[in-house]
């Protein structure tokens, strides 16, 4: 006989929780929906599945099959030694090789099964992957100003994950799990009714009990993993906020809440480890009773001779295997939600609306002079708040424009509908005459170099980040480029020189030297309009001046918008477009705002009012 | 880990209890399958019923006493687990609040926020799993094997070829995944880091109209990410087959020689039964031996993490003996000769830095970047200690006094607004949680705040995310000024604090700063000249010296930075405007 203790899993050594399926306190809305959205993807691979499938079922059956053959070499055992005449050694032989065969079989076809199985998942996890990255090119902008970075992020690594896994694990058990319960059950029956009814009437009661403990840790589960996350935000908190805490002597306080958190933590954790603990010997014990019970019917049948010993020792290896593919099936419906839950976050993504298509387009001019008019421009964010109301103006080619306001007025607005990356709600914007909304987007973005505050850098080397906008440049235009931004001198000082890789974490390059890069970047593109962002951001006032200069030298004899922050550019600018709440409220030249002594005015002389 | 261990030290007996009691659990396991046998000897092959329902009852009163063990067990695993753990992660947190910002800045903050939760959660698990294996698995195991030697010595070897067969699997499985693990892990880290970039840079990829070469990237690197996935996937899903067939060959073994050891006469029938047993609870034991050796270098990679924060002392203490500054405090702070630097960098960041801050004057300090500006005022509050010369409140060394009395006249206003979970009012009151509602109402008003906080639903009960994530830039930063001013500090520290403001709103501010707290120290860090223009000190600060000391039109005149920084900012007229 043999024991089965709890399947120990060699995938998921994260500490998990029997019997949560990873997360199952999260649920699906749509469940039944997202199921159908998940055959979509799984639809390539029918006839896999059907094979994996087949594999799993010559597997489980041979499997099943091997305790009865054994208990039939026992039996050869008892006949020869208590029946006397000795033991019939070449039937043995017979019987040892069939079963060997049998359990070679069984292991060779659930090799082949997880195979495949795990090839199908992985092929899927890349399906999902991208798409999901795919969907990313093509959504507009106002997904990305509305959704957290992270949570996006999220759903490409865990939610990915977790279907991944479940799959890989979930599927092939759905089916080996159905055909044990069914294929056990009837081996057993064949062995004995009595004996059956008996098994049956032992193990009810232990799903019974093994479903109250499992809801009851579950709870405190729940409670253990709230406390768990109170804990962490605290930490979290308190720890991002150090010199804060400190220098308002803080500390004490922090430490007494930290110690309430702790203190529930540890009381639903001890309860919930304790518990999810009590499974394995509970169920122990109730098989232990399973055994003693069939093993005095069993004894009592083979007394009358109705049955072999052989029967019996097969039947209490049955009995042993029957609670893992029901404790698996009761699983199941955690794994499938947790599953679904991830699909669902997923689908819910991919189904995000797209951008608008394009429409038939008129190329783009091909000598463009830069000029730009807004007529009547309507725009809002959010459909019926129009933030940007019958706007007009009219750029000559060449001008510089300033866009001024304080911090939050919606400066960047004019960026966004310039380059297109939102659509305008009425009126129209047209560049040498073309509306751009009829232009392909790619054509409007190729008419802008682009500098913003945000220097995005990607994780690469120096010189393909320089060459973002124009892959094929030779060495010698990059470093024209970097010379020209003034980073060249800086560069060189990397130990790779243009070779240095950018990663997330480069402290080696400071604000004001990204900056000047993505200016290079720019320079490099040779656009012939222009988006500049001025750096308000704390940069040393020697990058200050270089910055200035390569910004000036690159809006030289270009159409340029400039959201300024330097009185300088302000002064200079040919159009000051003046912002407020998200909307224009004044344009003109800098004398003439002055004298129409209006919100312009009013937060120029701010600047100098006393202290 | 002499630190892990200290923690350990009231638990040292509940675990000698527990491993008394996984004795008892083992020996229950071992004894078990004799019952099996004689059931079967004496009762089943005998015909015996009676023998059958004795030793069934025997058995069953056995198996329940194991059960008893397992659960003592289990509850006191799991107490001891949650419990060491409990007093570490309160430890850790202690500890590191009490951190000046040199060891705080050592680790960086998500460091010891990993340290003080996922690191704990993971030597938790480990811990539970451990106490409940750690003691059985070799117990079963050995015992396993000798029983079975005592039962049949001629099939000993049955038992061992399994675990020969399984542990070579397990070694070769290892061998050629975990280097695949590390590998996945940092495909993984890709993956995310990729898709982060996308995001991040929708902007300028859309601009630069990159967006398929992106995804190429990203392609690519996801079609590594499975192709790797996929062998070590194909590797590991040995193991499963693997063992059920050595499960299954080592029954059939133990029965196909054993009916020549019976043929023999020294074996009973239901024996065979017994040895079953024993060779799938010592391939049980062997696999809960290779889990505990995987799992345990993982937690002790916590550990170590975790060990090196407990480690360090902190750098900053209170004297044993402190002085207290004067009651009618005046508020002078003083730098004598200060110099500063990061421990283990050679350049330091301040050096011979000299001034005096007096009361009912504002004293404030430009310089570019990395020219120690910040340092310099958080040297004040103490969360730094300078490296040599000293820093004195009216006349009083900082250090000799205690930490929380010298910071409760201080008034910090950090560069980044930093705002507490909690609501309004919670927040101003941080410094002063019995502030009065009249002295709340007064900060805000100072902090040019009052305004949108009554526009708030709740006004000044109104909740604050964590991060103070629903309120915008400039209304932290407001937040912020006031939970200094509620303070009501003979000390005002500014870092940066009005950048985040529009000009107006910086300008009014100044004003009623001036008005309300004219008897205090103001010392403030500015990056717009417009923003310290009026104060009656400016210290110039490059690459940690002073380089100039004075007035606006002073320093105009006198220091060339200055100069520089004023002309970035103003053209020449509004200079000429404002002399």
């Amino acid at each position: 006989m043999e024991k089965k203790q709890q399947p120990v899993g060699f995938r998921g050594f994260r500490g998990g929780h029997p019997g949560m399926g990873g997360g199952s306190t999260e649920k699906a809305k749509h469940f039944k929906r997202t199921l159908i959205q998940m055959f979509g993807y799984l639809r390539p691979y029918w006839g896999h599945l059907v094979f994996v499938a087949l594999c799993a079922i010559v597997s489980t059956i041979f499997a099943i099959a091997s305790p009865k053959i054994l208990g039939k070499m026992t039996d050869e055992i008892i006949k020869g030694t208590i029946g006397g005449g000795g033991i019939n050694f070449s039937t043995i032989t017979t019987i040892g090789l069939w079963l060997i065969g049998l359990y070679v079989i069984s292991a060779v076809f659930g090799y082949i099964q997880s195979w495949v199985m795990t090839t199908i998942s992985q092929r899927i996890t890349y399906a999902f992957r991208r798409d999901i990255s795919e969907k990313i090119a093509r959504l507009p902008l106002h997904y990305f100003d509305r959704h957290e970075n992270g949570d996006i992020v999220s759903r490409v690594t865990n939610d990915v994950e977790t279907i991944s896994q479940n799959l890989n694990q979930g599927m092939t058990q759905i089916v080996t799990s159905m055909i044990m319960i069914v294929g056990i059950l009837v081996m057993m029956i064949t062995i004995s009714w009595p004996m059956t009814l008996i098994a049956m009437l032992v193990l009810p009661s232990s799903i019974m009990l093994i479903s109250l403990i499992v809801r009851r840790s579950q709870r405190y589960y729940g409670r253990q993993q709230a406390a768990l996350g109170e804990i962490d935000g605290h930490i979290d908190e308190m720890f991002s906020n150090h010199a804060v805490v400190r220098a308002f002597n803080g500390e004490s306080r922090s430490i007494k809440k930290f110690s309430i958190i702790n203190e529930k933590l540890y009381q639903s954790g001890w309860k919930s480890q304790f518990l999810s603990g009590l499974m394995m010997p509970v169920m122990q014990f109730i098989s232990n009773i399973g055994y003693v019970a069939v093993a005095v019917v069993g004894g009592w049948l083979a007394v009358n001779g109705r049955i072999s010993i052989g029967d019996i020792q097969a039947f209490i290896q049955y009995m042993n295997q029957f609670t893992q593919p029901i404790s698996q099936t009761a699983n199941i419906a955690n794994v499938l939600q947790a599953t679904a839950a991830a699909a669902e976050r997923i689908f819910e993504f991919l189904s995000e609306e797209k951008e608008e298509p394009e429409t038939d387009s008129v190329a783009s001019p091909a000598i463009v002079k830069g000029e730009v008019i807004f007529s009547d421009v309507s725009f809002g964010y959010n459909p019926g708040q129009s933030i940007i109301k019958h706007f007009t103006t009219h750029i000559k080619s060449k001008q510089s424009v300033a866009i001024v306001g304080p911090t939050g007025a919606g400066k960047t607005t004019i960026v966004n509908l310039l380059m297109r990356f939102y659509d305008i709600d009425r009126g129209s914007i047209s560049i040498d005459g073309i509306d751009i909304d009829k232009m392909k987007r790619h054509d409007v973005r190729r008419l802008f170099g682009m500098v913003l505050q945000d220097t995005w850098l990607f994780q690469g080397s120096i010189a393909e980040n320089i060459a973002y906008g124009k892959p094929n440049a030779s060495h010698d235009e990059i470093v024209a480029a970097a010379a020209a931004a003034h980073v060249d001198h800086f560069i060189n000082t990397l130990p790779d020189g243009y070779d240095t890789i950018i990663s997330e974490t480069a402290d080696s390059i400071s604000a004001g030297e990204k900056q000047l890069l993505t200016i290079a970047r720019a320079i490099l593109a040779d656009a012939p309009m222009l988006i500049l962002d001025e750096a308000t951001s704390s940069v040393d006032t020697r990058t200050e001046a270089l910055i200035q200069s390569a910004m000036d030298k690159l809006s030289h004899g270009r159409t340029s918008f400039v959201i300024a922050h330097r009185l300088s550019t302000i002064r200079n600018a040919d159009v000051i477009l003046v912002m407020r709440d998200g909307n224009i409220v004044e344009q003109g030249k800098h004398a003439e705002l002055l004298l129409q002594k209006g919100y312009y005015a009013d937060l120029y002389d701010s600047q100098f009012s006393q202290i | 880990m002499e630190h892990l261990a200290k923690y350990f030290k009231p638990y040292w007996l509940a675990l000698g209890g527990l491993i008394i009691l996984v004795w008892g659990q083992a020996y229950v396991n071992l004894t078990l399958p004799d019952y099996t046998a004689r059931i079967v000897n004496q009762g089943i092959v005998a015909k015996d019923i009676a023998a059958v329902w004795s030793n069934g009852l025997q058995m069953l009163l056995l198996a329940l006493f194991g059960g008893v063990c397992t659960i003592v067990i289990g509850f006191v695993a799991s107490k001891i687990a949650t419990g060491y753990v409990r007093r570490l992660r309160e430890a850790i947190f202690i500890k590191v609040e009490q951190f000046s910002l040199s060891e705080f800045n050592t680790f960086s903050s998500s460091s010891l926020v990993t340290r003080a939760t996922n690191d704990m959660q993971q030597i938790q698990n480990v811990l539970s799993m451990v106490l409940r294996m750690a003691f059985l698995a070799p117990f079963m195991g050995i015992g396993s094997i000798i029983k079975a030697h005592q039962l049949a010595p001629t099939m000993s070897w049955i038992v061992l070829a399994a675990i020969g067969v399984l542990v070579s699997l397990i070694i070769l499985l290892f061998v050629v995944a975990i280097p695949k693990f590390t590998l996945i892990q940092k495909l993984v880290d890709k993956l995310s880091l990729q898709a982060r970039e996308m995001l991040t840079g929708v902007r300028v990829i859309r601009a630069y109209n990159n967006d398929d070469r992106q995804q190429d990237k990203f392609d690519r690197t996801n079609l590594e990410s499975t192709r790797l996935n996929i062998f070590v996937n194909r590797v590991m899903a040995l193991m499963q087959p693997v063992m059920t067939l050595v499960m299954g060959l080592a029954s059939v073994a133990v029965v196909w020689v054993g009916s020549y050891v019976v043929s023999a006469g020294n074996l009973e029938v239901g024996n065979l039964l017994a040895l079953m047993q024993y060779v799938s609870q010592t391939i049980m034991a062997f696999l809960m031996i290779s889990i505990i050796f995987i799992m345990v270098p993982r937690a002790a990679v916590s550990g170590r993490r975790v060990n090196e924060v407990l480690a360090i002392e902190p750098m900053i203490s209170d004297p044993v003996l402190p002085t207290h500054l004067p009651k009618a405090l005046r508020g002078v702070v003083e730098f004598h000769d200060v110099d500063f630097g990061y421990e283990g960098s050679e350049q330091p960041v301040l050096s011979k830095v000299s001034f005096t801050a007096e009361p009912g004057q504002t004293t404030a300090i430009i310089g570019g970047t990395g020219s120690g500006k910040s340092t310099l005022l958080s040297l004040i509050p103490r969360l730094y200690d300078v490296s040599s010369g000293s820093v004195t409140v009216d006349g009083v060394d900082i250090r000799q006094l205690s930490q929380e009395e010298l910071r409760s006249h201080i008034g910090y206003v950090p560069q980044k607004a930093s705002l507490f979970s909690g609501t309004v009012r919670s927040n101003i009151a941080y410094g002063k949680p019995h502030a009065s509602e009249a002295e709340l109402d007064q900060a805000a008003d100072t902090a040019q705040a009052r305004e949108f906080i009554t526009g708030l639903p709740k006004g000044l009960n109104n909740p604050i995310a964590q991060a103070g994530n629903n309120v915008s830039g400039g209304q932290k930063q407001r937040l912020s000024i006031a939970r200094a001013l509620a303070k009501k500090p003979k000390i005002y520290l500014f870092d940066d604090s009005f950048s985040a403001l529009d000009y107006k709103t910086d300008a009014a501010l100044r004003r009623a700063l001036k008005t309300e707290t004219s008897t205090a120290t103001f010392i403030v860090v500015a990056q717009r000249i417009s923003t310290i223009m009026q104060a009656e000190k400016i210290i110039v600060l490059d690459q940690g010296r002073i380089i100039g000391m004075g007035t606006h039109h002073e320093l105009l005149l006198s220091s060339v930075v200055y100069r520089e920084i004023a002309e970035s900012q103003m053209s020449a007229s509004e200079l000429a405007r404002e002399q």
